[in-house]
């Protein structure tokens, strides 16, 4: 067993991971992705390279994913996203068999059997209610950045209630609530509880069991994890603050390992570092 | 007492009316609603007493109607804007018996009966998709004023398919069809599309019956009017005041209830 790499292509950011000969983390990188997606592969996979100390040539197995997958011109296997968050989840947290991904705009909760297969999964990415662009929203309407969205929510004393129907109407919502002196903190901390109260009704759909693991942008928001944690009566799961935003990556690297460990028993591996 | 009015307070405008006995509009005036929805209101009053020189005295009854009614502190009464918006059409077009009224944050299909009565509704109450929103967000993706885009999106030729439902994310959408080289005639032109279609999505829920009349905000943008009447193959009726319809509607209802009852003592003294 060699080197595997596995490259996340998002919207907004491109991310890459290397796993070592023993399936541990060897290096990754980051850069926005940009209108180039294939240059953004590229780039992104040899910072990932110079991080783990190794050579292109090494690497014996590559998997993409993400919404810019399909572009990535030396990828010898694509991953849908769900699969990725999947063995993402799965390499923290191995007993991991619900997993809920929130980003910028979209909301997913998906079901896991105990080999890590999709069992259910749903999502909610036509409306921005249930996903962090709801946050985002909220905080603009009160006046605060995006940075400000975690440590606002911290301070709150009591949570307002905010109905969650939809982003768009949150702002006469909020609106009504700052007129009526409500505290800024406390807002933001109701927009939480109603987007975890969506979420969690998400979970519910496909069936949720324990663990659960919460991954996105989202688990970046202490106040959210303490949230959604008192809701369900249980704990959460939080892949390592720096990691967060390399679930996906790490779940296409350790499927790239699984397809070459595959490949490997038939006799028929392919990739630079065998050759 | 020579006059009525109605003050419409909208999720984004605020519109008053002042009408005289014959029901004719003697004053009106629009502003943004902001954030003081009590001085939103007052001031729209104001101006709309000023723009043809009437007294606060002249004026026998005031309804308010919109989102806000309930904050028009000076109102003598409050009348929602569906019904507002039904008895206005009705008053404009006597044919009408469907109206669509298309505002900032609200789309509403109402179907009534000859002299405004309603006989039913729907609208979006759990989604701002479909509404002015959209065009608001598009607008501000493109960098373009609200007016601009009615006249650029009819030189659209070849519409671009919307996939969006959500406003929020109507501008990434807008973007990425511009980075992908479309024109911004042509993203417009989808844009408008996508709203009307969920617009006629409410109108079928209600039944499409009788001449329909446009009300509401969204009538100053001619490539909306144009690409309803196109998809729904008829020809919208629209005027001048159909944005200030729900207010006219309610300047109709403070005629008529002049007309039963005396104003309040409070205000009564003021003369």
């Amino acid at each position: 067993m060699t080197y595997t790499a596995g490259i996340d292509l998002g919207s907004t950011y491109a991310k890459a991971v290397i796993l070592g000969p023993e399936g541990r983390l060897a290096g990754a990188g980051m850069r926005q992705t940009g209108f180039k997606l294939g240059e953004a592969a590229t780039g992104v996979l040899d910072e990932a390279l110079a991080a783990a100390g190794i050579q292109r040539s090494e690497l014996a197995y590559v998997a993409s994913t993400g919404y810019g997958r399909s572009q990535v011109a030396f990828a010898d296997v694509q991953a849908t996203d769900l699969t990725s968050a999947a063995w993402g989840s799965r390499f923290f947290y191995p007993e991991t068999r619900t997993v809920l991904d929130v980003g910028g705009q979209t909301m997913k909760a998906m079901r896991l059997d105990g080999r890590g297969q999709v069992q259910s999964f749903r999502l909610n990415d036509k409306c921005a209610a249930g996903t962090g662009a709801f946050l985002e929203k909220t905080a603009r309407y009160l006046g605060y950045s995006i940075q400000e969205i975690g440590p606002l929510a911290e301070y709150s004393k009591e949570s307002v209630p905010i109905s969650g129907v939809c982003a768009v109407f949150a702002e006469s919502e909020v609106i009504n609530h700052v007129s009526n002196s409500a505290q800024p903190a406390d807002i933001m901390h109701g927009a939480m509880v109603s987007l975890i109260e969506r979420s969690v009704r998400l979970m519910k759909r496909t069936g949720m069991e324990p663990e659960v693991t919460v991954i996105g942008g989202i688990a970046r928001f202490p106040t959210i994890v303490r949230i959604m944690r008192e809701q369900l009566g249980r704990p959460v799961n939080l892949p390592p603050e720096p990691l967060v935003q390399f679930v996906g990556a790490i779940g296409a690297a350790v499927l790239a390992r699984r397809r070459l460990a595959k490949l490997q028993a038939v006799g028929e591996a392919p990739g630079g570092g065998l050759h | 007492m020579a006059y009525a009015a109605g003050v419409d307070v909208g999720s984004t405008q605020t519109k008053a009316v002042i009408i005289d006995q014959e029901g004719a509009i003697v004053g009106r005036s629009l502003i943004p609603t902001g954030a003081n929805v009590v001085a939103a209101a007052e001031h729209a009053f104001r101006l709309a007493l000023d723009a043809e020189g009437v007294a606060e005295s002249e004026v026998g009854f005031v309804v308010g109607t919109g989102y806000g009614r309930y904050r028009v502190e000076f109102g003598d009464t409050q009348i929602t804007e569906i019904v507002c918006h039904a008895r206005g059409a009705a008053h404009m077009f006597p044919e009408t018996e469907t109206v669509l009224d298309m505002g900032g944050q609200d789309t509403k299909a109402i179907r009534i009966r000859r002299g405004g009565d309603v006989v039913d509704f729907c609208m979006n109450d759990k989604c701002a998709a479909g509404t002015g929103r959209f065009l608001q967000s598009a607008a501000a993706a493109l960098e373009l004023d609200l007016g601009e885009l009615g006249p650029l999106a009819l030189k659209g030729r070849r519409p671009v398919a919307i996939s969006t439902t959500c406003t929020v994310f109507a501008e990434s959408e807008v973007l990425s069809w511009l980075s992908r080289g479309k024109k911004i005639e042509d993203i417009l032109l989808g844009v408008h599309r996508s709203i009307a279609s969920r617009s006629i999505g409410l109108l079928r829920r209600v039944g499409v019956e009788g001449q329909v009349t446009f009300t509401g905000g969204v009538t100053r943008n001619p490539a909306m009017v144009e690409v309803l009447n196109e998809m729904l193959d008829l020809s919208l009726n629209v005027s001048e005041e159909s944005h200030y319809m729900g207010a006219l509607g309610a300047a109709l209802f403070a005629r008529e209830r002049q007309h039963k009852g005396r104003r309040p003592a409070e205000q009564e003294t003021a003369v």
